[in-house]
């Protein structure tokens, strides 16, 4: 039998709720799995931390041919509201909580969730912006450092 | 089918060590499980996710997730994750006599 993975650091990059998530399910797993994990916030991805963005998450309607439509279409005022809501209905009835919920799940959980500081310069946040869940913000060498002995998974 | 021997009970169970006949299961059989998966004794806090999951499974014939046992007010996922160290879900449906959750969260 091959080794069991004994820790995962994953990275979440862009801000879309079809970026966002199969992060959030992939650390959330691994708890589950008696797994030690982290999470680590850079550039748009950090909208899914911070709070004034995180129950805002949409799925990227342009540009996506995931969504089996012409990207026209997407541009269509409200359509991306309108197709995250449609999937956050059926997302909740297979029992996937919301961002803010899912978020504090996981922290729950015990995966330790951090923000890049490089982009908290950039976007010129603060530690008050984000939730309370954020245990701190780091620069690239300490997440190297946190993330040491384990995989590390880039979304 | 492989069996496994708890005690003086012989129970069912798949390739995982999850029962398959949960007419077999008793408390007993539930205290050996959880001394396998290295939970020495079951606390009253255990048995009250135990009993949730049956009652939740006799009802909607699922094995409840652990957002569900957190909504309900049996269990917060703080709480769950350290009665259950090292999978909560897995081992409270284990220990319960379940078969193996298959979701994802």
């Amino acid at each position: 039998m091959e080794e069991k993975i004994k820790k995962v650091s994953i990275i979440i990059s862009k801000g879309s709720l079809d970026s966002v998530y199969p992060g959030l399910i992939m650390a959330n797993g691994a708890r589950m799995e008696g797994i030690e994990a982290n999470l680590f916030f850079t550039f748009f991805g950090m909208d899914a931390i911070t709070k004034k963005r995180m129950g805002k998450i949409k799925i990227a309607t342009v540009g996506n041919p995931g969504m089996h439509m012409p990207s026209l279409a997407g541009i269509l005022p409200g359509f991306s509201a309108f197709a995250t809501s449609m999937m956050m209905k059926t997302m909740d009835k297979i029992d996937i909580p919301p961002v803010p919920e899912y978020i504090e799940m996981i922290s729950d959980a015990g995966c330790k969730l951090y923000a890049c500081k490089a982009t908290v310069d950039m976007f010129k946040l603060k530690k008050e912006d984000f939730c309370p869940q954020v245990d701190s913000i780091i620069n690239v060498g300490k997440f190297y450092e946190i993330a040491a002995g384990g995989h590390i998974i880039f979304t | 089918m492989p069996q496994k021997q708890f005690g003086t009970a012989t129970v069912d169970v798949d390739a995982d060590g999850f029962m398959t006949d949960f007419a077999q299961w008793t408390r007993e059989v539930a205290a050996a499980i959880a001394k396998e998966e290295g939970i020495a004794e079951l606390t009253p806090a255990h048995w009250k996710v135990v009993e949730f999951m049956h009652k939740e499974f006799k009802e909607n014939g699922q094995v409840p997730s652990i957002r569900r046992l957190n909504k309900s007010g049996v269990i917060s996922t703080k709480e769950l994750y350290e009665l259950f160290p090292g999978g909560p879900a897995k081992k409270a449906a284990k220990i319960a006599g379940m078969k193996k959750p298959e979701g994802c969260v």
